[in-house]
Parts: structure tokens; C-alpha cells; sequence
């Protein structure tokens, strides 16, 4: 039976005798000298000092543990603020047409139609996961699955951008063992298919791998929930899993140095994952909000309590009243400053009106999920917080949650940059043996096939799923009477961005768009998860500003807003800082999924059209990478302009039905893009390459491997012909008939080189178990 | 007709079950755990998922739910009962079907589409199937490997009480390739592939005919829905 209203844990502090007596607001006014360890927590004495000038005195030991957790880069931004600002002021009126919720809340809202919403969103995962794989992938999914609730919206699919170190390192085994297993554990047990993603390795994610997680959710237009506490008496509810000691990242340094006589405790910083309990919690809160019982609602995340009662009151009305010896503990020995930070996973925090509070109950108690009510909002412009009688914290809740340090960093630029890209490919020698490449790239880790990692996603559940991988993005039908859906792919090009991060980020965009506009589906909107180094480093600070630029400039050009996403700092090996990362999620909209274009060839004798035209670009690409080991110059052209072209092209033979298969070209160019698409359903080709290299000027080399930008091969059936070739040319794409499907079970490319099926598959599908272990039936 | 579908905390695939039977032509109707009322259904699912987070051993808790007293006196009395991988697990935990189900032999979860058999056409279940019919439908579980004695394996050899049998790759480890089984009165049919998924084309598994075309699994939910006719009748 759920206890609802427990008081404190039975007494803490005569049957925890080594617990110390709180810092209250009193002790701390009458002993201001007192050494606090803001440095241990993170603080910088200067942020130290403007906390005291904000309080007009020292702060308690609570208010430390939540401004220092508040204002770490991480909640607070303040590296990046004042670069992110740019997807607001680059985002017009017409851009935020169908914006139902922008960035700052836990995630963005999209209007798709039909009285239907989609919420999404891409945050990093990725210090917990290189040091606790498993649960720090699980917990990346768990978070941003709440993060969707949050919004009033039914979590309904998730998929990982994934950068691990060098496939043959040892240490790398590890960690792709540890972060897909998470995955699988917690994004299978919560019920939500798994629908794509990307996995990338290079020796620049050596000591820290990337897990990026996304999750989308649907709700209707009127269930749309904020993150705010308003109506003075409304009473402020925690429910979900008990407060543990897991995520405590400086609170035990606070509690030990201050206070304990008895040593420091040790304490996981990594938190742990309970799906179960998360699972419970999504059906749970979609019950509350079908019964209209919940006014405001917040997850809690980085920063737990901190984060979530500072976040509320400065949404809403400002105020708020907290007894923190009502939160249920699973370990009754914290501390209260560990209870405001901890970051133990599967709990939420609501604004019930008091009301609707008894049926509330009756809906947490039905699902077995533990809640106590923690105290109301007020109108006193303050968040008060009292432990064992005393208060212990009382400040302006927008000081702690808004109104942050920010930084101007210094930025520079690098050093080595111009001699990188003066190192362009175009030098390299392209007389190689073609096949034997073509092989090498299609073996290649990034370009192998990511079975092994898939197959242990459950894609299915909940039979809405239309696209999965190996599509190029995946897609899932929002309304089972109408068909309405989205699409939704994830891309970054890490050695682009190393060559130029402006360029980089918006190739990040075109990629991720074009990715959605093969699905049929038309892309509305964006989120990022931007992965760089240290902030601290001005040559990362460049980076940075460039990829945000680029980022913005290219959304304002493809007139698709940012609706939210995530910074992670500090990604970096020693000195070295990973390659700039920045993750771009499209979201794009389908009026009925039975229209959804495959990636794949499904039946002979369609004719084969390569969309696009091909310069020589090979700097960064796959295929410098991989037979020469090279990457400088300058990354690919990106006309964005041609991009939307592309997508409207595509979207009107989806439409028409003249489209029987499209494929993205991107990295490993035209050959890889012509492997994927016999392998998809094991049809094959033949392909020639002539009339590409007498239109563009280019060598087969190129022509195979390049990877300009703007670029799609489609299958048309015969019949359709001369209505494709027609809505060609009334758009004025460039466009060129490249081969036909065949039922010869190989591919060939004239004059150069013909592969069996078999050893395509055999190729692609090798490598991963190779390091990894088998692929079961394969 | 109405057909039952159970949700227990940690259901997952019981939206998928309750469609299953709509697109089958009867309808679904959702049946809470802690209660006691099978609200006059005619026949019952255990859906897929991860009841209880598969603590102590999949299926085991909710094995012991209060309305599986009710499930369990159902089909001792002759209902259809069908248990799709997490409600499989719980038929063997209630001892509705013998053995019981173990972690994957490999070690890891596995999502793929299925090869099967249909060993066993005359259950409430599998009366649509022709005998012997090779079908496709999705698998995805982390503890399918079916085990038992070797007097029940080879009991329900003998008996003709194996339903499903993987066909092509054994994908769990199970003894026998056993995908599937039925009790000897033909009306509890327990399998660890999901035919919930395999209902709808545009949402099934791959076809040679075209992508995600497969709806072998609608053939599973008809079946009883054709039996519970016959038995009307």
C-alpha cells in the first residue's frame, strides 16, 4: 500500500544521530565568514561572490549545493548563451507558424495538422556513459523520454546519434557493449521503438564516446502541459521513484567538507536506471493529464530538486513553499543538500490545485507510484525550502534558474586551420583500383552495416512504426484513421565540422533534412545536441560560434526553427578536444505514412536517376578517410536553396506515387548509396557512370566517391517514366538516368566493376561482429 | 465478440494487442490486473512486455496478479487464452502451458523478423493456418529460450502440442526450436514471437512483395475469433 502522506522518515534526526544539523538562513546570517567549498563544487570565486551579493549574506550550505548546480554549465548555459540566442532573433514570424511551444521549455511543440502536436527533442548523455556505460546510455534515454512527458505528450519512438572511439582499440568494446545495451535495456522496456540513429567511431571520441539521445511524442493540442507553478495554494507534488545518493555529483563533497565528522561518503555519480518504474510513470502522468489533473508540470533531471522547484517558481507566479523532510528517501541518511541535488532517476514534480489533489492520489495510487506533497506555491516572490524545522533555503527562484552567470569566452582562431584546409584531397591520386575501394568503404566501420546495434532495438512495439533503419529516417504514423505522421533523422559530420565548423553544421542540416525529404515526409522543424570540447579553450570557443552560425544561418535558409536541444562542453581526451559534433535532429510531417518513399530497390526493371550534379569534393570524405587515412581542405559546397528544391521534388513524386525508391547520398558518395539500396531489399543494378562524368567533368573516382551535396538517386517504374522526367524539368533539377534494377543478384557498374549480392552483404555485414560478436542468424 | 486484452504495470505491447483484435474483426476490450472482473469476454490475451520489469523472473509476478484466478479458471474451463511473449512467460509461471522461458542463449535482446513454422493447426489459435504453413512475423525478447524436461519436450512432441517451431535460424536457443505451444485441449496457445505486429500491411515485417507487408500474425487473432463462431454456432 502507498503510503501518501508520510512524514518525515521517522524522525532523522534522533535516529540518524550522525547526521548534521542544517545551515539554516539564521546560522549563515550570524556566521558569515564561515569557509564554504564553492570551489569543490564547481563555483568560481567571483560566481561565489555574486551569490553572496545576490543573498546580501553568505549562503546557507543548501543554497550553495543549488546554485552551484544551477549555474554549472550544464543547466546554466553560460558559455553558450549568448551564441544560442541566435536561433531565437534568426527565427521569423512565418518560421514559427506551426510553433506551438520554442525553445526553453523541456522540449519543442509542433502543430502537424489534424488537431495533433509533435514534440521532440536531442540531449547529451555522454560523460556518464563513458564512465558507466550501461547506465549512462539508459539514463540518456530515461531522461529525455521525461523531458517529452513533460510536455503532455505520450512518448511514442527514440533513436541515438552514437560517436565511439576506434573500432580496434580495446577500450572501445567496452563502451559499445555498455551504451547499446543501455539503450536496448531501457528503450525496450519502456515500450518505445527504436527507429534509427547513427553510429559513427573515430579515434577522437577515444576517452569520450558521444550518446546523444533523441525522443519524440504526440499529443493533442489541448493536453499541451508547461513547465510552470502558478496559483498561489497550489500544491507542489513529487512523485515517481524515491530519492536515492545516485547523481550526486558535488553534494557529497559539500556535505563531507563541511559538515561529517565521520568521513566522506561515497557516492555513484552516475545515476542508475529503473525503466520499469519509468514505464509506470509515462502511463501514469498520461492518466493525470487525461483527467485534467495537473496544472504544471517538470521532470527532473540535471539537478534534481534544484533544478525543478527553481525552474517552476520562475515559470509561474514566483513563489514557492517547500518542506523537504517530506521527500520520501530511498537512503534516510542524506543530507539536505544531497536531497537538492541528487539526480536519482523516474520522479517528476506537479502543481496540483487543491482541488484535484484527492484525485490525483487516486491515479498515483492506482499505478503504485509513490508521491508526497511537498509544500504550495506562493505569492511571496521567494523559494523557501525548510528541513527539520529550520529554513534552509529562501531566495529568488530566478536568481538560481534564470538569471545565471553568462561568459563572453574568448574566442580564437586556430591556429592549424589554414594549413588543414590548404591540405586539400583533390591532391590524392584517384587511379586506384575501384572496386577494391568500393569494397574497403563499404567494410569501413562508418559505413558498415550497424545490424549488431539495431537488432537489439525493439523497432516495433507499439505497430506504428512506418520507417526504420537502414532507412534513411525513420518514421511513425501519428493518427491511425488518417495516416498523419512524422519522420525524423539525426546527422553530423564530425570531420567536416573539424575542416569548417560553420560549413559543418549547416551540412549537419542539409544531411538530417535531406534524410527526411527522401522519406516523403516535409521537414518542419529542428532540434540540436551540439557536441564540442572545452569552452574554456578559445579554439573550441571558435568552433562553437561558427557551428551556432552556421546552424542558425542555415535553419533561417531552410525556414525551419530550432525548437530546443542541448550544449555539451568539455568533450575531450587530455587536451584534445573531440572533433566539433554538433547533432542535428529534422522533424518532418507526412499527411498519410502509406505514402512513405523506401531507401531501397524492390523491383527489376526500374529505372535508376541520380538527382544532383557532382563536383569534385573529397576533402573530408569517407573515402579520403579510408584509403588514404586523410582528412583536410575544405568540406563540401551546400547550397540550401537547392536542398529545399530537392525535398519539394521528391515530396511531389512521393505524392504522385512516381517514386518507387529514394536514397540519400552522402557519406561514400554515389557507390555506397548504390550498395545500401540493393542490399535493402537485395535487388540489383546496372549502373553506368558515363554520362555523369561527361556532364559534370569528373573522373569515375569522383564520381563514385564524391560527396557533394544536393544529391538523391531515385527508382522510377517504367511506367512513370515520362511523368517523372517531366516533373524534372518543369522544377529544373538536374537530373540523369544512371542505370535500371535487374534481377541479377549483383551490381554492376559498367566498364569498371560488377559485386555479387553475396559478397556486398557479406562486406557490409562483417565488420561490426567482427569486433563485437555475431549477429544472430547472420 | 469480445476479446480481452490484460494490462499489467510494464505492459507494453497491449495497444498492439487491442488493434490486433479490432483489424480481426471482434472487439478489444482492456482488462486492468488488480481487478477481478473478465467484464463476460469471450476469450483472453496476455500481451508482450516487461510486467513488473521482469523482476525476479519474466512473467513471474504477474503470474500472480488478481485477475490471473480468474484467467486461470477461464481457460480450465475452456476459454482461448493467448499469451504472446511476456504473456507467454506468464502462462508458464500460472502452469497453463508446461516448461518455462530462459535468458537468450547469446546473451543480448534480439529484434527480428521471424521464420515459423505452424506445427499445430487446430488450436483455438492456428485453426486458420494450413498445417505446416511457413510463416513470418516479428520476434523481440531477451528471455525466449524455451526449456523444459525431456519427458514434457518429448510429451509434447508426442501429443502434437508444439503450435510454432523456428524456422531457418533458432534465435534464442530454445530446445527443439520450439516457438510456441499449445495445452492438449487446443485452447491455450502461449508463443514468443509477436503476431500483434504482423496485422497491418505498411507495419509488418519485409515481404518479397514489398516493405513491411507481412500480416501472417492477423491470421493468429482470426482464428480464435473464427472459433469462438463456430462455437456459437
Amino acid at each position: 500500500m502507498t503510503d501518501l502522506f508520510p512524514s518525515a522518515p521517522a524522525a532523522p534526526t534522533t535516529t540518524a544521530p550522525t547526521r548534521p544539523a542544517p545551515d539554516s538562513v539564521a546560522n549563515a546570517a550570524a556566521t558569515p565568514d564561515r569557509e564554504q567549498p564553492y570551489g569543490a563544487l564547481g563555483l568560481k570565486a567571483d560566481e561565489y561572490a555574486s551569490i553572496r551579493e545576490i543573498l546580501g549574506r553568505r549562503p546557507t550550505s543548501g543554497e550553495l549545493a543549488m546554485y552551484s548546480v544551477m549555474w554549472s554549465e550544464h543547466c546554466s548555459y553560460k558559455s553558450s548563451k549568448n551564441y544560442l540566442r541566435q536561433f531565437g532573433t534568426k527565427t521569423t514570424e512565418a518560421m514559427r507558424k506551426n510553433l506551438m511551444v520554442g525553445m526553453g521549455e523541456n522540449a519543442g511543440v509542433v502543430d502537424v495538422g489534424e488537431g495533433w502536436a509533435v514534440t521532440f527533442k536531442i540531449e547529451s548523455h555522454n560523460h556518464p556513459s563513458y564512465i558507466e556505460p550501461f547506465q549512462g546510455a539508459a539514463t540518456g534515454v530515461g531522461g529525455i523520454v521525461r523531458d517529452i512527458i513533460s510536455m503532455g505528450a505520450r512518448p511514442v519512438a527514440v533513436m541515438d546519434a552514437l560517436r565511439f572511439g576506434a573500432i580496434d582499440s580495446d577500450d572501445t568494446a567496452r563502451v559499445v557493449h555498455g551504451v547499446v545495451s543501455g539503450i536496448s535495456f531501457y528503450g525496450n522496456c519502456l515500450g518505445l521503438p527504436n527507429i534509427g540513429g547513427e553510429t559513427y567511431f573515430d579515434a577522437v571520441y577515444q576517452a569520450n564516446p558521444l550518446v546523444n539521445a533523441l525522443a519524440v511524442g504526440v499529443l493533442r493540442h489541448e493536453d499541451l502541459h508547461l513547465a510552470n507553478a502558478r496559483g498561489v495554494g497550489n500544491k507542489v507534488v513529487l512523485f515517481g521513484a524515491r530519492t536515492g545518493g545516485d547523481g550526486i555529483g558535488g553534494a557529497s563533497i559539500l556535505a563531507s567538507d563541511s559538515f561529517s565528522a565521520g568521513g566522506p561518503t561515497k557516492r555513484p555519480a552516475v545515476q542508475v536506471g529503473d525503466p520499469f518504474a519509468e514505464k509506470v510513470l509515462i502511463e501514469c502522468c498520461l492518466e493525470l493529464f487525461r483527467e485534467k489533473l495537473v496544472e504544471g508540470i517538470q521532470d527532473l533531471g540535471a539537478a534534481g530538486i534544484s533544478c525543478a522547484t527553481s525552474e517552476l517558481a520562475s515559470n509561474g507566479d514566483g513563489g514557492m513553499y517547500i518542506e523537504l523532510d517530506k521527500v520520501l528517501l530511498r537512503d534516510p541518511t542524506l543530507t539536505a543538500e544531497e536531497i537538492l541535488m541528487s539526480e536519482s532517476q523516474e520522479r517528476m514534480m506537479a502543481i496540483v490545485t487543491p482541488e484535484k489533489l484527492d484525485g490525483f492520489l487516486r491515479v498515483v495510487e492506482k499505478w503504485d507510484v509513490e508521491t508526497s506533497v511537498l509544500g504550495e506555491v506562493t505569492d511571496t516572490g521567494r523559494l523557501v525550502i525548510n528541513w527539520q524545522g529550520e529554513e534552509i533555503v529562501n531566495v529568488e527562484p530566478r536568481t538560481v534558474a534564470v538569471n545565471g552567470p553568462v561568459y563572453d569566452r574568448p574566442v580564437a582562431y586556430p591556429t592549424w586551420i589554414d594549413a588543414l584546409n590548404a591540405d586539400t584531397a583533390a591532391t590524392l591520386p584517384r587511379d586506384g583500383d575501384l572496386r577494391g575501394q568500393f569494397l574497403a568503404l563499404l567494410g569501413s566501420p562508418n559505413l558498415a552495416s550497424k545490424d549488431w546495434i539495431t537488432n537489439q532495438y525493439d523497432r516495433y512495439v507499439m505497430g506504428n512504426t512506418a520507417l526504420s533503419f537502414p532507412d534513411d529516417g525513420g518514421m511513425v504514423r501519428v493518427d491511425e484513421e488518417s495516416g498523419l505522421g512524422f519522420a525524423v533523422a539525426t546527422d553530423a559530420n564530425g570531420r567536416y565540422c573539424q575542416l569548417d565548423p560553420y560549413q559543418g553544421a549547416r551540412l549537419a542540416l542539409a544531411e538530417a533534412f535531406r534524410n527526411v525529404a527522401v522519406t516523403g515526409a516535409t521537414p518542419v522543424a529542428v532540434s540540436d545536441c551540439l557536441n564540442f570540447g572545452s569552452p574554456e579553450n578559445p579554439e573550441v570557443m571558435w568552433q562553437f560560434s561558427r557551428a551556432v552560425e552556421g546552424l542558425a544561418d542555415g535553419c533561417l535558409e531552410l525556414e525551419i526553427p530550432v525548437t530546443g536541444g542541448n550544449v555539451s562542453f568539455y568533450n575531450q581526451t587530455g587536451d584534445v578536444p573531440i572533433h566539433p559534433t554538433p547533432v542535428v535532429a529534422v522533424l518532418g510531417v507526412i499527411d498519410d505514412v502509406a505514402r512513405r518513399i523506401p531507401s531501397g530497390w524492390q523491383d527489376e526493371g526500374d529505372n535508376i536517376y541520380l538527382l544532383g550534379t557532382t563536383a569534385l569534393e573529397l576533402d573530408g570524405s569517407a573515402w579520403a578517410g579510408v584509403i588514404h587515412d586523410h582528412l583536410g581542405g575544405l568540406p563540401p559546397a551546400v547550397e540550401l536553396d537547392a536542398e529545399r528544391a530537392l525535398a519539394a521534388l521528391i515530396a511531389a513524386g512521393g505524392t504522385e506515387s512516381l517514386v518507387a525508391s529514394a536514397h540519400d547520398l552522402a557519406d561514400g558518395g554515389l557507390a555506397q548509396a548504390l550498395a545500401e539500396a540493393v542490399l535493402r531489399f537485395g535487388v540489383g543494378a546496372r549502373i553506368w557512370l558515363t554520362e555523369i562524368m561527361e556532364r559534370d567533368g569528373v573522373d569515375a573516382t569522383t564520381a563514385l566517391f564524391s560527396e557533394s551535396t544536393g544529391r538523391v538517386i531515385v527508382s522510377v517504374p517504367r511506367e512513370d517514366d515520362v511523368k517523372f522526367r517531366g516533373l524534372c524539368a518543369g522544377r529544373g533539377y538536374p537530373v540523369l538516368r544512371i542505370g535500371v534494377t535487374d534481377n541479377s543478384g549483383e551490381l554492376e557498374v559498367q566498364d569498371h566493376f560488377t559485386v555479387q549480392l553475396d559478397e556486398l552483404r557479406g562486406t557490409h555485414r562483417a565488420t561490426l561482429p567482427q569486433h563485437f560478436g555475431p549477429v544472430v542468424g547472420q | 465478440m469480445r476479446i480481452g486484452v490484460i494490462t499489467f504495470p510494464g505492459s507494453l505491447d497491449d495497444r498492439d494487442a487491442q488493434r490486433a483484435v479490432r483489424l480481426a474483426g471482434a472487439e478489444p476490450v482492456a482488462l486492468w490486473h488488480g481487478e477481478h472482473d473478465l467484464q463476460g469476454v469471450e476469450a483472453i490475451v496476455l500481451p508482450g512486455g516487461f510486467s513488473y520489469g521482469d523482476y525476479l523472473r519474466a512473467g513471474a509476478i504477474a503470474s500472480l496478479s488478481p485477475i490471473m484466478a480468474e484467467v486461470i479458471a477461464a481457460a480450465e474451463a475452456g476459454m482461448p487464452v493467448l499469451g504472446i511473449c511476456n504473456g507467454f512467460q506468464m502462462l508458464a509461471e500460472a502452469h497453463l502451458l508446461p516448461g518455462g522461458l530462459v535468458r537468450n542463449d547469446h546473451g543480448s535482446f534480439i529484434c527480428r523478423d521471424q521464420a515459423l513454422r505452424v506445427e499445430n493447426a487446430s488450436t483455438a489459435w492456428t485453426s486458420g493456418f494450413a498445417d505446416q504453413q511457413q510463416i513470418t512475423i516479428p520476434l523481440k525478447n531477451g528471455e525466449g529460450g524455451y526449456i523444459a524436461s525431456d519427458e514434457t519436450i518429448a510429451r509434447l512432441e508426442g501429443e502434437g502440442l508444439v503450435a510454432f517451431r523456428y524456422l531457418d535460424v533458432n534465435p534464442n536457443g530454445s530446445m527443439n526450436d520450439i516457438a510456441g505451444i499449445t495445452n492438449a485441449r487446443g485452447n491455450v496457445v502461449g508463443l514468443m514471437p509477436h503476431p500483434e505486429h504482423a496485422v497491418q500491411e505498411g507495419f509488418g515485417p519485409d515481404t518479397p512483395a514489398a516493405m513491411r507487408s507481412g500480416i501472417d500474425g492477423l491470421t493468429i487473432f482470426t482464428s480464435a475469433v473464427a472459433s469462438l463462431a463456430a462455437a456459437a454456432a
